[in-house]
């Protein structure tokens, strides 16, 4: 396959950034996404230009780092899919494939498709756990919990934090995010003695990083690499009214 | 390449006395510190996986000043996030006969005798409190309609004791042990460094006092000096470029360890899993798993004739090879990893290999599918077979899957006593990082029992007991002033080379290499063959990568070249350490020590000893042995025929 | 890099999630108002005198309890309120959406439907501009060919007439938008509010969009039936 991809290059934070156009030939389409822009990097860097700086880690789609918007879409079209599990043979032959970062005020590019979502971290840091020091737990058979909520817990859960959620909200908001750690823990009986606690300080920290509104759109959870449901919102809104009413 | 012969291991700190008893001994006897000077002791992470997260998380909690860093975006993308099956522990919630003692023994014997009887027992022991703390932090693990927690047989073992978490035990363990953390940094005992990459340890009157740090965002050199310092920064398997580790794995944290004086303990050691996607071209960058509970069903087989070009659907019946169930017709497809693996290699070696290259083989569920069902098998195994077909375009409902082996976990790593420290005093090692538990072959669901063993329950104590002599005071200036400008010049020199090619280039060949010649089979004449080249391409290297951009800026090829500059000599010592352990074991097969059958033969009268190595200014790496005493399980040769 | 920090939180209503709560609680008041509205419009149907007289039973409910108007006085104050938070809020949000994505993508592609993202916020503006030309038509009678002093059934009849087709007309889209808004809205009302669930969606999703087609009918019957004679 021959491509053209245009590329959003950023060289810092300060820089504007612009869309570049580059020409890649004789791709495999078993290639995945970042092996595509791997073998562009490897010609760009023995070019002497500099290569497309881009996160990844697993490449397995588990540890949430990758993240570009391709073609408009977040992680690209394919659904329930990371990018670094998008494979070209999605692409057709000799198409233009648009790449842009997550674009987000809280979510400030730090080059090129790289972005920093350290605000991710401090919505958790907010709330978004059990107090429980180690060696202080009871037995694990001490509490049942009900398999229903074990696994609709264990669905809210999954989330990767990849931020793909905020890249396609037309309003630039991680309430899905901020849901899906809030409807986890709400579900489980270890949660529930910080659950309106929680709910609180994780939402007033997401408005306090700048993150819009949410307005049900849906184009979250369509994108969202795992799925993670709309309902948690339900969840993280009535926590979060209950928290309030207090 | 030379090395010389040191003096044995005696002491490894291991208490004495019934093996039960010890860990709670050594309990007792660390010394504790006052909550008032706790806030005076520093202590650096690096890493923040299972071990490096329980750690920093407790250590904080605790009232330690912790500092912690990784090189990911967020401490909750570290590599433990990608494990799968799930996690042992000897609760016996089954009431199937499980219990510390047996957890102990089959890890021993899965080991193939090449552990140490007490840690391993001690991890038996902490295996049940992880499980409790894991389940109060809030997760959710799969649960039975009783609302007790399920568990499942793993990896062969005889007991139901692995608790899992659906397909992805290790992300919802690794993000229970992330949100403590988060907690920690929150309460302010913990202040994290992320997207920050530690290449060199700042040693101070022989004792590790800090570490040198660059910030890949802007380039900056960073020094950061505490009281002691805890590596937790994983496996080294990315030294075979490919490989089902996270692309950024690396061994540089343990390897300037290593240089410093740690001693680097049986790096030959290296966890083949058979079951992975195979490569599809050139271009490939990484490897993935895919789940050993496919192997219960799924048949694996290869054309009977060399080179058949035929497609799968178009082989009659008596014209395959299902090779497994042929040679070990009592275990057929569910032999143990490295037998699978091997038995794979012998095949595509012979010819036989399916798929690009004739790196394959097949893994059948058109039997499967006739038998149970198409129903029955994508309950089972719905999520895999999609997995499967994202990546490869197939669909193994109507074409068997290829599977191919792939490096998945290294047991090797710094030597550490029972305290979990390592040769030099205040650098504690935990997790992959380190070679204490599994011995010569980990066990499925066991390395995260391990990883949160090390930093939940066993460092803190242990940690505790060394710290009771500090705070130690200012750190040498001098100290620090050499580690740093070894640290930049050795940027400058790789910025300086402008060769004419990418340090990936150079990461390929080595990986390809080693696997050649250091992987699932090793000869001696593969790997003198190996010592003898890595040397040359680390001397091409140096002489002509090619790294563009500067030092004082995010530069993701600067990152890789210095990685790739530490896998050469890595590579070089597992080689060694390979060539001299001439006997076979675990995840070391050497073709000379094999009976009559083809299976790994030991020989505990000579390698009944732990290697391990310390790094030499002049380049010839000194062995000290530990010798490996046995009281409570009897060493025995496996047989799965 | 910087040092991340954590920023102090402020009150209820200047959160996301307290907008949103005062959206869904005035769109709830102005829904059950229309409900009534339509409702009450369907009486010509019976007849004028029946309208005119439910018209005048607005003002006098109550009565003698209360003075003349003041329950209606109440409520259209409720309303007002309702309609200048549910904008304030809206506006607020959108604002805040804005600065949220400060650069826009050059390519930008919706996955779910879109519905929404395009719907709320342009067709609460068209809605907003069409109150207005409603209340000046058949409240106040201003653009209303009858004029003020006239029966409420008289200016209604007079303002569909059939000459005045393009009064039905820009009724027909204002109508037809008040339901494509409802279609979402109240879903999403029941969604902020946290009613919303899993087992519940479906039906939920069901119910908003059935209760806006009947709107949408009720409020399209009249004017329908007046511009082609069938109510004279």
């Amino acid at each position: 396959m021959n491509l053209t991809l245009r590329v959003w290059r950023q060289s810092g934070p300060s820089d504007a950034g612009r869309m570049v156009t580059y020409r890649v030939e004789e791709v495999s389409p078993d290639m995945s996404f970042l092996e595509m822009l791997d073998v562009l990097n490897e010609r760009l860097i023995l070019e002497g230009d500099d290569p497309i700086a881009f996160d990844h880690d697993c490449r397995e789609g588990i540890c949430g780092m990758c993240g570009m918007v391709i073609n408009g879409v977040a992680h690209g079209e394919q659904r329930a899919t990371t990018t670094c599990q998008l494979h070209m043979r999605h692409f057709e032959d000799n198409a233009t494939i648009t790449i842009e970062p997550w674009r987000a005020a809280p979510f400030p590019v730090v080059k090129d498709l790289v972005v920093d979502r350290s605000a991710f971290d401090r919505i958790i840091q907010a709330g978004g756990f059990v107090s429980v020091p180690a060696g202080s737990a009871p037995d694990a058979h001490s509490v049942p919990v009900r398999k229903e909520d074990a696994d609709a817990a264990f669905d809210a859960a999954t989330c990767i934090g990849c931020g793909a959620c905020v890249a396609a909200c037309p309003n630039g908001s991680a309430s899905l995010f901020t849901a899906a750690k809030i409807t986890h823990l709400s579900l489980l009986p270890q949660g529930q003695p910080e659950r309106l606690s929680r709910a609180k300080a994780m939402v007033d920290q997401m408005d306090a990083e700048g993150f819009g509104g949410c307005t049900n759109t849906g184009e979250c959870t369509a994108v969202c690499p795992k799925g993670i449901p709309l309902d948690t919102i339900a969840q993280m809104n009535t926590d979060y009214l209950k928290a309030n009413a207090k | 390449m030379k090395y010389t012969e040191g003096p044995e291991i005696r002491d490894t700190k291991a208490p004495e006395g019934p093996i039960e008893e010890r860990w709670e001994k050594r309990k007792f006897s660390a010394r504790l510190v006052n909550p008032a000077n706790k806030r005076k002791l520093n202590v650096i992470v690096v890493g923040t996986g299972l071990a490096g997260g329980s750690a920093a998380a407790t250590l904080g909690e605790l009232g330690y000043n912790v500092k912690s860093f990784c090189y990911q975006d967020t401490p909750r993308r570290a590599h433990s996030i990608a494990a799968q099956g799930g996690i042992n522990a000897a609760k016996n919630y089954r009431g199937d006969g499980d219990s510390i003692y047996r957890l102990f023994y089959d890890t021993v014997k899965g080991g193939d005798f090449r552990a140490r009887e007490s840690n391993v027992y001690r991890l038996a022991q902490v295996s049940v409190n992880i499980i409790d703390q894991a389940v109060a932090q809030g997760v959710p693990f799969a649960r039975e309609y009783g609302g007790l927690l399920d568990t499942r047989s793993f990896g062969g073992a005889q007991v139901s004791r692995t608790f899992y978490a659906r397909g992805q035990t290790g992300q919802q363990l690794l993000l229970g042990a992330y949100q403590a953390l988060e907690r920690q940094i929150a309460a302010g005992t913990v202040e994290m460094f992320t997207r920050h990459e530690m290449l060199d340890l700042i040693v101070a009157d022989g004792r590790a006092r800090g570490i040198i740090v660059r910030d890949m965002v802007t380039g900056e050199i960073e020094r950061h000096t505490a009281d002691a310092v805890v590596l937790a920064t994983g496996g080294y398997g990315n030294v075979f470029f490919l490989s089902t580790n996270a692309k950024g794995c690396n061994t540089t944290a343990i390897w300037r360890a290593h240089e410093r004086g740690a001693y680097f303990a049986n790096p030959c050691y290296t966890q083949i899993h058979p079951t992975c996607i195979p490569v599809s071209g050139e271009y490939q960058s990484k490897l993935t798993l895919m789940s050993e509970s496919l192997r219960n069903d799924g048949r694996v087989w290869v054309p009977l004739r060399k080179d058949d070009k035929r497609a799968p659907g178009d082989i009659p019946e008596d014209e395959r090879d299902y090779y497994l169930e042929r040679i070990y017709p009592a275990f057929g497809n569910l032999v143990p990893r490295d037998i699978a693996s091997r038995a794979a290699k012998n095949v595509c070696d012979e010819g036989r290999g399916v798929g690009p290259g004739g790196l394959g083989v097949y893994l059948d569920f058109r039997d499967a599918i006739n038998r149970l069902g198409r129903d029955a098998v994508e309950k089972k195994y719905g999520n895999l077979f999609e997995m499967y077909e994202r990546i490869t375009g197939e669909n193994p409902y109507d074409v068997p899957m290829r599977i191919y082996p792939a490096v998945h976990y290294t047991m090797g790593g710094l030597w550490v006593d029972y305290d979990l420290q390592s040769t030099i005093p205040g650098l504690f090692v935990i997790g992959e990082a380190n070679f204490s538990d599994h011995g010569a072959n980990r066990l499925g669901a066991s390395a995260l029992m391990q990883g949160l063993a090390d930093g939940y329950f066993v460092l803190p104590t242990t940690l505790g007991d060394y710290l009771a002599d500090g705070p130690f005071g200012e750190v040498d200036e001098a100290a620090v002033a050499e580690a740093e400008l070894k640290v930049r010049d050795r940027i400058e020199r790789l910025l300086a080379v402008n060769g004419t090619r990418t340090p990936d280039s150079f990461h390929r060949e080595l990986g390809r290499l080693m696997w050649d010649y250091c992987g699932m089979e090793r000869t001696e004449e593969s790997l003198r063959k190996a010592l003898e080249r890595i040397p040359e391409l680390r001397k091409e290297f140096w002489e002509n990568v090619k790294v563009s951009g500067t030092a004082e800026e995010l530069n993701q090829v600067l990152e890789k070249a210095g990685r790739v500059a530490d896998f050469f000599d890595l590579a070089e010592l597992m080689c060694l350490d390979a060539l001299v352990r001439t006997e076979s074991c675990g995840g070391h097969f050497r073709a000379e020590s094999q009976d009559a059958d083809g299976e790994a033969l030991r020989d505990d009268e000579a390698f009944a000893h732990v290697s391990a190595w310390e790094h030499s200014p002049d380049g010839e790496p000194v062995l000290h042995k530990e010798p490996l005493v046995y009281e409570y399980v009897k060493m025995t040769q496996r047989s799965y025929k | 890099m910087k040092k991340p920090t954590r920023k102090r939180p402020r009150g209820f209503l200047s959160s996301s999630n307290g907008k949103k709560a005062v959206m869904a609680v005035t769109g709830a008041v102005m829904v059950l108002f229309l409900i009534g509205h339509m409702l009450g419009n369907l009486k010509i149907f019976i007849s004028k005198d029946s309208f005119n007289e439910y018209a005048h039973a607005l003002r006098t409910l109550l009565e003698p309890l209360l003075p003349y108007r003041t329950l209606l006085t109440i409520v259209e104050i409720a309303l007002v309120l309702s309609v200048v938070l549910h904008m304030w809020a809206a506006i607020s949000l959108s604002r805040r959406a804005r600065s949220a994505r400060p650069v826009k993508y050059v390519a930008k592609k919706s996955q779910a439907t879109g519905y929404a993202t395009h719907i709320m916020r342009f067709g609460g503006l068209t809605i907003a501009l069409f109150v207005v030309w409603h209340l000046l038509d058949l409240t106040f009678g201003v653009v209303n060919p009858k004029g003020f002093d006239s029966t409420p059934a008289d200016r209604m009849i007079a303002g569909f007439d059939p000459s005045r087709w393009w009064v039905t007309l820009i009724y027909l889209v204002a109508v037809v938008m008040v339901g494509l808004h409802l279609r979402h809205g109240v879903w999403s009302a029941f969604q902020t509010l946290g009613w919303a669930n899993r087992d519940r969606n479906k039906a939920l999703r069901l119910s908003a969009g059935l209760l806006s087609a009947v709107l949408v009918v009720g409020f399209l019957a009249p004017p329908l039936a007046i511009m082609f004679g069938v109510v004279q």
